[in-house]
């Protein structure tokens, strides 16, 4: 199966929880994550994860839903990408 | 070489704070082989085909826009200049069947506008062109996603004034066809039409094209003004450096939105119009980039030196990251789509004089602005003839989107709502140039247009 890889940006106050509940979830779905990064941008807490989810059982909307749903809960932004337009816009 | 997390968040941010997205991904359809003598066959033939192809193109969007996490905000189709598609109709009135079968097209497929039913008359109008023409206010007035255009003057041919003096009267016809004059709003007139734009009211598929082609038109106001706030005291050099970069961004995440979108449809990728188009929505405006680079407001001295400085960035940026920059690729300046310059004519700082010499180095025109209800044919008919010229001499495309607002006076306001906005209405220079319009004929095209 080809690869996808989509980035994970989480966006907020830096919490306990963060990394434990969004990989929990992206595990849970079948995804596996191949990168983390964190800092604190301008005030603001930013993780990024990449995630290959070739084998997602829920497919990209259902994973960005959730993924969406658990930010909501803690109060944080999630935005999700697919690798290839994060290359494009940075990458030549 | 890994994305780091700084621009993983810089793409996020775009989107998330500046507005960043895709403005319009618009399918170019064929319907040459489609015009018949018999108008009905015609309309039926032209509906069944844009409502099938425009149903799949919104679909695909749809699932490239979560495939890959970046907003598609309308989905449109263009089609073949429809006066075309009527030469062979005996029919008085096909160009009307035509408008109905299109719009309802559009309505079943869930596109937000359809493109492309006007003329080419750059030099003559067949009478097909001419039918096609009288029928715009009905046409456009009777339909709500069907846009018109006219190409008027090219550098290549000149202008033809008789048809834009003719244009006057139907645009005084259409200005009183639909409440607020809004069927002006779904009018260009052009001169040099790109025959590949996706933004509307002018998209059409011209006749170079293939059977079918997807454009892209992509749109980061905000996310430009954002990087020039963020640079407020660099020198200007400075300046067009960090725009450039940026607005090569952009422009690659458009192109790939467009290839993946042309390939799952099965058609060609067109181009990517680079143009920033801005929205009513705060921060999603020409204008404050403007501001932001030093002008207190949108029509001080030094803006047009500005716009020039951002259109310039803009193009290099955008051929930068793609092949294929086509369309009108320049800075949209609509007066009633853009917050900015809504409260810069309102306060005094900008004039109709002045916004079209803003035109001059920007490649759209005067777009979307109002004009007081009782204004004459012939004084309409004059402004678009100077905004025509500007476009036919500078070798460059440009438009003319006026609505004379009926019963309203300069000072006053009509209010179109969603991404039409709010115009103004703008005071006209009171003097004639009636005689100079009533003369009528061709207007030689440039000596610089002889080139071979």
């Amino acid at each position: 199966m080809e690869r996808e890889r989509v980035f994970v940006v989480v966006i907020g106050t830096d919490q306990k929880g963060i990394i434990a509940r969004v990989s929990t979830l992206l595990f849970e779905h079948g995804a596996n994550i191949e990168d983390v990064q964190q800092k604190v941008m301008d005030g603001t807490f930013v993780m990024t994860m990449l995630a290959d989810v070739s084998g997602c059982k829920v497919g990209l909307s259902g994973l960005r839903q959730g993924l969406e749903e658990v930010g909501a809960a803690m109060g944080l932004t999630v935005m999700v990408h697919n690798e290839s337009v994060v290359k494009a816009m940075h990458r030549v | 070489m890994t994305i780091s997390v700084e621009e993983a968040y810089e793409t996020a941010g775009m989107i998330l704070f500046h507005n960043f997205d895709i403005r319009a991904v618009t399918l170019g359809v064929n319907l040459k082989d489609l015009a018949h003598p018999d108008h009905l066959r015609l309309a039926e033939a032209c509906r069944r085909r844009l409502s099938d192809l425009g149903s799949r193109l919104v679909r695909e969007a749809g699932e490239v826009s979560e495939a890959l996490g970046l907003p598609i905000v309308n989905k449109r189709l263009s089609i073949t200049p429809a006066s075309w598609l009527i030469e062979p109709c005996p029919e008085e009135r096909a160009p009307l069947y035509l408008a109905q079968a299109l719009d309802q097209a559009a309505s079943e497929a869930g596109v937000d506008f359809i493109g492309g039913f006007g003329a080419l008359v750059h030099k003559a109008a067949t009478r097909a062109d001419q039918r096609l023409m009288e029928s715009l206010p009905q046409a456009l007035g009777q339909t709500s996603r069907l846009c018109g255009f006219l190409n008027l003057a090219s550098t290549a041919a000149g202008m033809n004034l008789d048809a834009i003096a003719r244009l006057g009267h139907i645009l005084k016809d259409m200005a009183a066809a639909a409440p607020l004059g809004i069927a002006c709003a779904k009018f260009v007139a052009f001169a040099n039409a790109p025959e590949d734009n996706p933004f509307m009211a002018g998209a059409f598929h011209g006749a170079g094209e293939g059977d079918c082609a997807l454009n892209v038109g992509i749109s980061g106001p905000g996310v430009v003004r954002a990087v020039v706030a963020k640079h407020p005291d660099c020198d200007l050099t400075t300046l067009s450096d960090v725009i450039r970069r940026t607005v090569f961004k952009i422009t690659r995440a458009g192109e790939m939105v467009g290839r993946e979108l042309a390939r799952r449809l099965g058609v060609s990728f067109g181009v990517v119009d680079i143009s920033l188009a801005p929205t009513t929505m705060i921060g999603d405006s020409v204008g404050r980039i403007l501001e932001a680079m030093g002008l207190e407001r949108v029509g001080a001295p030094g803006t047009t030196a500005a716009l020039a400085l951002l259109i310039d960035a803009v193009k290099r940026g955008g051929a930068m990251a793609s092949g294929h920059v086509g369309g009108l690729s320049g800075t949209f300046i609509p007066v009633s789509e853009d917050l900015a310059m809504i409260e810069a004519v309102e306060c005094g700082a900008l004039t109709l004089e002045k916004l079209e010499a803003m035109t001059a180095v920007c490649s759209v025109g005067l777009d979307m602005f109002a004009v007081p209800g009782d204004t004459p044919a012939h004084a309409l008919a004059a402004l678009i003839a100077d905004e025509l010229a500007i476009g036919m001499v500078g070798n460059k495309t440009t438009g003319v989107r006026v609505i004379p607002a009926p019963g309203l006076k300069a000072g006053q306001a009509v209010d179109f709502g969603g991404l039409l906005g709010r115009a103004p209405v703008m005071a006209l220079n009171p003097f004639s140039g009636e005689k100079f319009i009533a003369r009528g004929g061709r207007l030689p095209a440039p000596i610089g247009a002889l080139r071979n």
